[in-house]
């Protein structure tokens, strides 16, 4: 396949191995967050920590747009659908996130309720042009990369005057999420997050350019390399991560550059800001309230705005009490520490959100890297 | 079959119209007209004596295998595809290489066919006819006799225009017993060629998610190939089709069964650059799309190249690989060797990748 086989080279990728091996300090260890499940998932699909040295080690991050969103708001969309009665459409991924009592949007549907899945907003849009008749809400999610088509949507909908048309909107922000992890007292204090660096995301990149992330470099002196979500690009980033550790530096450094430019997309950030204005805060799975961390709908566009639209009940809904998804999605600990891992906890029948997209760490160690629990006793 | 090839007959009131008419509830009531469906479409259609005769059973002559055997063979497969007509096939022809296929890869040759019906109120009999035909030819082509039937209509709204169930006999020539507890550590695995065809080719007419593509669905008999790979190399220790769950599902089912590892090679699994590209772009992996008219076999490594030699002979089996082989693991994991260098797990697919398939 064009343009794909090539950062999938088993040659190069050999040849980038042999550098990382080459290069690293036997006396240092090297810890690097990849903050997108994009990356995680390339990371276990193509087997990338075999080819890793034992003392270079890969915290997988929160960035799973699925695996983030809070169990309140899951509730939330359930009763959309359950209770208002509408057409809810949802990306695949959000279908088997549990929310309450282990309930999700896949088993609402079986139960009857009206939830469609769409590979696009526009998908959605569509849907509410052939159902006149029926209220359909676009549940949308996603950091920076889908937010720009939920945009274009809404504009859509009130250019042609679609009233039965509206958005549940759960845009978050990368940006945020990564200052949280390292205000955070594992990383800042205590030590128990060593971190030596981050693989910056990147589609959400595309759209924001690789400016945002100059503040991480300077203001806590850790370096970023943007890196693209094939197996090489990830590698390139690893060895060009621990080059700016043995030299000291902390910079922003794109290996992404085929996509990646500064300043990003302006289009899209213009459109994303026409509709789109910060939530003081917003609660995220793992990581608690984050202040200016979530997006809603402006007041231009309010009618567009499922949650002004529909009285929706404050949910109560909490975490299974020994998930580990929120300690996980901070890097403190990873899905081996979970007790329900592999047991009360899997693909078929997850627990925490980190066991359902596949770009959740849950799901791709159970998936991926299940057979080096073997070797590592 | 004279009275049958004219459509209107002294025996029923009505003329049969099979251009315009629809699916009604009286065609599976019992009564003339379901008579009149059964005789003008199906038996028309699959002729043979035994359905002629219109008994409520076929008596099987078995001698028919030209082979000693001890042993029948029997495989049930239920066809609910949507949509019903598809790039490379129908649900008809569908109907009849999915079970032909389970039982021949027993290493058995397949002589009958049940055929069971359960059709919507509504549904075009033009459509219908269409399926029967090209059920009736696939039939043909694997050498299998459809020799008894069932219909039943339900009211709209309750199916969704035609499901087919349809149960194929067999026998097993003496000497052969094909069984997944059968493969052994060191053992090769083939598949027979390119993997995810059958699934891509549904994915890309499914409502949604229309994008162009040439895939063209599997869907065939491989009864010729089976039929030449056990004759030429007996000792295969199990052959499979990957259908739904795709390679790894069957691959999985196998390892547990047999107790053992398994470890695939990337880099040789046969995947053609439409359907991987088609895969990138939704977010599929071809190992757990399904197919329609591949196998995988299980083979001692002294006989692999023989047979994987054998098996590009064949029309059917030009694109076949060695893709792998079995390794000693008591977890029963199916890995693969990523064309990085790197090793993952291939587990079993969780939830659905494609709704309604086969």
């Amino acid at each position: 396949m064009k343009y794909v086989d090539e950062y999938r080279d088993g040659k190069t990728a050999r040849h980038i191995a042999a550098k990382i091996r080459a290069e690293v300090e036997p006396d240092r260890s090297y810890a690097f967050m990849e903050f997108c499940g994009g990356h995680t998932h390339a990371i276990f699909r193509y087997g990338i920590p075999d080819l890793l040295p034992d003392n270079v080690r890969m915290i997988h991050g929160p960035g799973c747009p699925v695996c983030v969103l809070p169990v309140p708001r899951i509730d939330a969309a359930i009763e959309l659908a359950v209770d208002h009665d509408v057409i809810l459409c949802s990306y695949g991924d959000m279908m088997r996130v549990p929310g309450s009592n282990r309930r999700s949007l896949l088993k609402a549907k079986a139960d009857g309720a009206d939830i469609r899945m769409v590979y696009s907003c526009a998908d959605a849009l569509a849907i509410a042009r052939d159902n006149p008749q029926r209220q359909v809400v676009f549940f949308a999610i996603g950091f920076e990369t889908t937010t720009p088509p939920t945009a274009l949507v809404i504009q859509q909908a009130k250019k042609l005057g679609i009233a039965n048309f509206s958005v549940f909107c759960n845009h978050v922000l990368t940006p945020s999420a990564i200052s949280t992890i390292l205000e955070s007292p594992e990383v800042r204090d205590m030590g128990v997050v060593p971190l030596n660096g981050f693989i910056g995301p990147a589609h959400v990149s595309t759209v924001i350019g690789s400016q945002p992330y100059e503040y991480f470099a300077e203001e806590y002196q850790k370096p970023v390399v943007i890196a693209g979500f094939e197996p090489l690009d990830v590698l390139q980033a690893i060895l060009m991560l621990i080059r700016q550790v043995n030299e000291g530096r902390a910079e922003v450094e794109n290996e992404f550059v085929r996509a990646v430019t500064e300043h990003g997309n302006m289009k899209a950030k213009a459109l994303v800001a026409e509709i789109f204005e910060m939530r003081p805060e917003f609660e995220w799975r793992g990581l608690g309230l984050v202040p200016y961390s979530g997006l809603r709908i402006k007041a231009p566009y309010a009618e567009f705005d499922a949650e002004k639209r529909f009285a929706l009940a404050p949910s109560l809904g909490r975490d299974h009490k020994a998930c580990e998804c929120p300690a996980i999605l901070r890097g403190v600990k990873t899905p081996k520490d979970c007790k329900l891992f592999g047991k009360g906890c899997t693909p078929e029948n997850p627990v925490g959100s980190c066991m359902v997209s596949s770009e959740g760490a849950c799901a791709a160690y159970y998936s991926y890297g299940r057979h080096q629990q073997r070797s590592a006793g | 079959m004279s009275k049958a090839n004219s459509k209107t007959s002294s025996r029923y009131p009505q003329s049969l119209d099979l251009k315009h008419g629809k699916v009604e509830m009286a065609h599976g009531a019992g009564g003339k007209a379901m008579a009149q469906l059964i005789e003008q479409l199906f038996v028309e259609a699959f002729d043979n004596p035994m359905l002629r005769a219109q008994n409520d059973q076929a008596s099987l002559d078995l001698s028919l295998a030209g082979v000693p055997f001890e042993r029948i063979v029997m495989a049930t497969d239920s066809h609910v595809i949507s949509p019903i007509f598809f790039p490379g096939g129908d649900i008809g022809a569908l109907s009849v290489h999915g079970t032909v296929n389970d039982v021949v890869l027993s290493g058995a040759k397949a002589l009958y066919l049940s055929a069971g019906f359960i059709l919507e109120e509504g549904y075009p009999l033009a459509d219908l006819k269409r399926i029967v035909e090209s059920m009736a030819a696939a039939a043909r082509e694997a050498e299998v006799a459809i020799v008894t039937g069932d219909t039943k209509v339900v009211e709209k709204g309750s199916g969704d225009g035609v499901f087919i169930n349809t149960t194929g006999v067999g026998v097993l020539p003496s000497g052969l017993s094909l069984s997944a507890d059968q493969v052994r550590v060191g053992d090769k695995v083939l598949v027979s060629g390119t993997l995810g065809d059958h699934g891509v080719a549904i994915m890309s007419l499914r409502e949604n998610l229309t994008f162009e593509t040439t895939i063209e669905s599997d869907s065939q008999s491989l009864h010729s190939l089976t039929a030449m790979m056990v004759e030429q190399v007996p000792e295969i220790r199990c052959m499979r089709d990957p259908t739904r769950g795709g390679l790894a599902a069957t691959l999985n089912e196998i390892a547990g069964q047999a107790g053992v590892g398994i470890e695939l090679d990337e880099e040789q699994i046969p995947v053609r650059p439409q359907v991987a590209a088609a895969c990138e772009f939704l977010g599929l992996d071809p190992l757990y799309v399904a197919n329609e008219g591949k196998l995988v076999a299980f083979c001692p490594p002294q006989q692999a190249d023989q047979l994987l030699a054998l098996m590009r002979e064949h029309p059917q089996g030009q694109e076949a690989a060695i893709v792998g082989e079995v390794i000693e693991d008591p977890n029963a994991f199916v890995q693969l060797r990523t064309s990085f260098g790197g090793v993952r797990m291939v587990d079993w697919i969780s939830g659905e990748q494609l709704p309604r398939i086969c």
